[in-house]
């Protein structure tokens, strides 16, 4: 049961995720510049040394799921602190919230990636040491310095748990997985695709046409020049005669596959793993030849925390193997700690291979983490399109 | 003088306080009294939450921290005015509010007709409640059920299929929202409508008769202009609450159905750019307050 019900929360969340990016500024983007300066502002203040006594209570803003009674019980017995989650329901929500109020009533959020750059610029959350978490060491290599929780090797917070954005597809229609994420642009399967509402899917579709025409010389989806930005929108522009629907909510998805209304469309493994379950039509899904773009989720520490001590050592326990398991399983997400593989398998067989917890470097190079667009590309130019942006193009297709 | 004779001897045996003696002898006093609670609540909450939007309108936010910058400019509205994203999602929810108003005052029409008319007093109940039960039942619930029946496998295709007809794929489309918003505010045409035809006096539909007219030229020349107010009403119901929803056009539209209410929603709710939200906002409210003018001109408040 428990799991059932936590299913929903994983797949709100994903959701306002995706909504996040709706319409940030559907106005603005022609009257005001994010400015960003090259080092964050809490670069310098010097991360904890050691963990010291806990103070005896924890302020968390989290997604719905990610503070669970059936792993934080445990935790407010080892340790003494008391721990007070309050829910959001957006990445705008989390960095409202971190941003506003003064600071200081929170000590962390298990931000998205595409709210952290926002945060770390925003000077809400400061650098995190590393060395205090025992089980850092186990994390997927790419999941110790993610580039959208760490700048120029400060971490700015722990990643906690990912999942890649998948093709799902109906295996009636298609009786050989796509192997390109071109299907979705394709006007044969007009009136049968589905994709999220979600201005951060521009991603997806740069990515596609980083492949599809190299001359755009697109590198990393989440930083495009006006041109590259201008060719994807436009791309995404005429792919919108050939939508069903934008999904906002996971469930809308899955309805909309089992009632045959799609055929294919971009997904989580949440929708895939529940229609499979469901079994009332066959789906499956795939990562095309190009990649794919994903989420990852990092706990991340105010500025002005006032419980830092509980911070390390929440941070602490849920990195390790059985609570990131627990955690993984409950929400229908990835751990990042590799030793969660064996602990996935033994809450629930074969849980380990289906959230492609065990599979190798390879997979993970092959999906590009979300991270906020900003105007200042990797190279220090200030070529880049900004978020605000993409959420104004974003309005302009899906209108 | 009698008012006062009544009134003062009662006063008097409730032990009554000088300041209610007062009151009965100031009238005026008496009423600022009563209406200062309802003017209160009603400047507080609905004028000052306006007035706040409007306001909230001319300034903008920071987009990397979305933080409120308070400074004044016309840029929200310019860019309303100006994008033909927004054009077009003012467009489209202006459209089907007005396709859904026409729908309905077509459907109520008859139906209120022969209740108010035609129907025993018995079957007036009957469909009186007919017309009331479905608001017993959640919103939500009456549009889930309408995805149900409309899509691919749904019981409209199921029902097309099993007599031989081609499949109606309207299911997530702005079809499907119209037939869904004209069902939901349905009750809300047939109510005001109702009424209104109740109280058309049947001497004035003899004297047509006896005047020669036949039915036809009755309905068109006296009956329709006499119940005009209380399908003006009625669409004052249909058309505000297909213009401000958001919940429909989410569950039950396709690709192309953002309304302004779902625009306002996502800058509120994920992208918390209040300033916009709040000058996107203001458009029904202005449709709205033309619509009432002209709603007002034409008998419709005397109706309600």
């Amino acid at each position: 049961m428990n799991e059932t019900e936590a299913r929903p929360a994983g797949r709100m969340r994903a959701i306002t995720v995706s909504a996040t990016a709706l319409i940030v500024l559907a106005g603005c983007g022609s009257t005001t510049t994010a400015v960003t300066t090259q080092q964050p502002p809490t670069a310098t203040i010097a991360p904890l040394a050691s963990i010291g006594q806990g103070e005896g209570a924890l302020n968390l803003i989290a997604w719905e799921g990610y503070v669970d009674t059936s792993w934080k019980t445990q935790f407010e017995k080892d340790t003494g602190c008391k721990v007070n989650a309050v829910y959001a329901g957006s990445s705008d929500e989390m960095v409202t919230k971190m941003a506003n109020g003064g600071g200081g009533q929170w000590d962390m959020v298990s931000a998205s990636g595409d709210a952290d750059l926002r945060l770390i610029y925003g000077g809400d959350v400061k650098p995190m040491n590393p060395a205090l978490i025992p089980d850092f060491q186990n994390f997927q290599t790419y999941f110790q310095a993610p580039p959208y929780n760490t700048i120029s090797g400060i971490h700015y917070g722990i990643s906690l748990q990912w999942g890649p954005n998948t093709l799902l597809y109906n295996k009636t229609k298609f009786t050989t997985a796509p192997t390109s994420w071109g299907v979705l642009y394709d006007s044969q399967y007009s009136q049968l695709i589905t994709v999220p509402n979600n201005p951060i899917q521009i991603a997806d579709a740069a990515l596609y046409l980083s492949k599809k025409n190299p001359s755009l010389g697109i590198t990393d989806p989440y930083e495009l020049t006006q041109a590259q930005f201008d060719a994807t929108v436009n791309l995404l522009h005429q792919q919108h005669p050939l939508i069903k629907k934008y999904w906002n909510l996971a469930s809308e998805e899955i309805s909309l596959f089992e009632n045959k209304d799609v055929m294919v469309g971009a997904a989580w493994p949440y929708q895939t793993n529940t229609l499979q379950a469901d079994g009332k039509v066959k789906v499956a899904d795939t990562i095309p030849s190009e990649g794919a773009t994903g989420w990852g989720d990092t706990w991340m520490l105010a500025t002005k925390a006032p419980h830092p001590n509980c911070a390390y050592l929440w941070t602490k326990y849920v990195s390790t193997p059985k609570v990131q398991a627990t955690q993984a399983i409950f929400f229908g997400e990835t751990p990042v700690n590799t030793k969660a593989c064996a602990e996935m398998d033994a809450q629930a067989a074969g849980s380990c291979a289906q959230y492609h917890a065990n599979e190798s470097a390879n997979y993970l190079q092959s999906i590009k983490f979300w991270k906020t667009p900003i105007q200042t590309c990797a190279d220090g130019s200030k070529k880049c399109v900004p978020y605000a942006q993409w959420v104004t193009a974003w309005t302009s297709i899906t209108a | 003088m009698t008012v006062e004779a009544l009134g003062a001897p009662r006063l008097k045996k409730g032990g009554a306080a000088p300041l209610q003696r007062l009151a009965w002898r100031l009238p005026w006093l008496r009423s600022t009294l009563l209406l200062i609670p309802p003017l209160g609540w009603f400047l507080l909450i609905y004028i000052a939450s306006l007035a706040l939007l409007l306001i909230t309108a001319f300034w903008t936010i920071d987009p990397f921290t979305t933080k409120i910058v308070q400074d004044w400019n016309l840029d929200n509205f310019r860019v309303i005015g100006t994008d033909p994203a927004y054009r077009l999602i003012i467009g489209r929810t202006l459209l089907m509010a007005g396709l859904v108003t026409i729908t309905d005052a077509v459907i109520a029409f008859p139906f209120a007709y022969y209740m108010a008319r035609v129907a025993s007093r018995r079957l007036q109940t009957l469909l009186f409640a007919a017309v009331l039960l479905p608001l017993w039942a959640s919103y939500l619930a009456r549009v889930y059920a309408w995805i149900l029946i409309l899509n691919h496998t749904g019981v409209l295709n199921w029902s097309l299929q099993s007599i031989g007809l081609p499949p109606a794929n309207i299911g997530y489309t702005n079809v499907a929202m119209w037939v869904v918003f004209s069902y939901i505010w349905l009750p809300f045409m047939i109510i005001p409508t109702y009424a209104a035809l109740e109280r058309v006096p049947d001497s004035l539909i003899e004297a047509s008769a006896d005047l020669g007219a036949r039915g036809w030229r009755t309905l068109l020349d006296v009956v329709v202009p006499l119940a005009l107010p209380g399908v003006i009403a009625g669409s004052i119901f249909t058309f505000s609450l297909t213009l401000g929803d958001y919940i429909t056009p989410i569950l039950v539209g396709g690709a192309s159905s953002s309304f302004i209410g779902n625009v306002v929603f996502s800058n509120v709710g994920i992208a918390n750019n209040i300033p916009f939200a709040a000058a996107l906002a203001m458009v029904p409210v202005a449709i709205m307050a033309l619509y009432l003018f002209g709603a007002k001109r034409l008998g419709a408040f005397e109706a309600l």
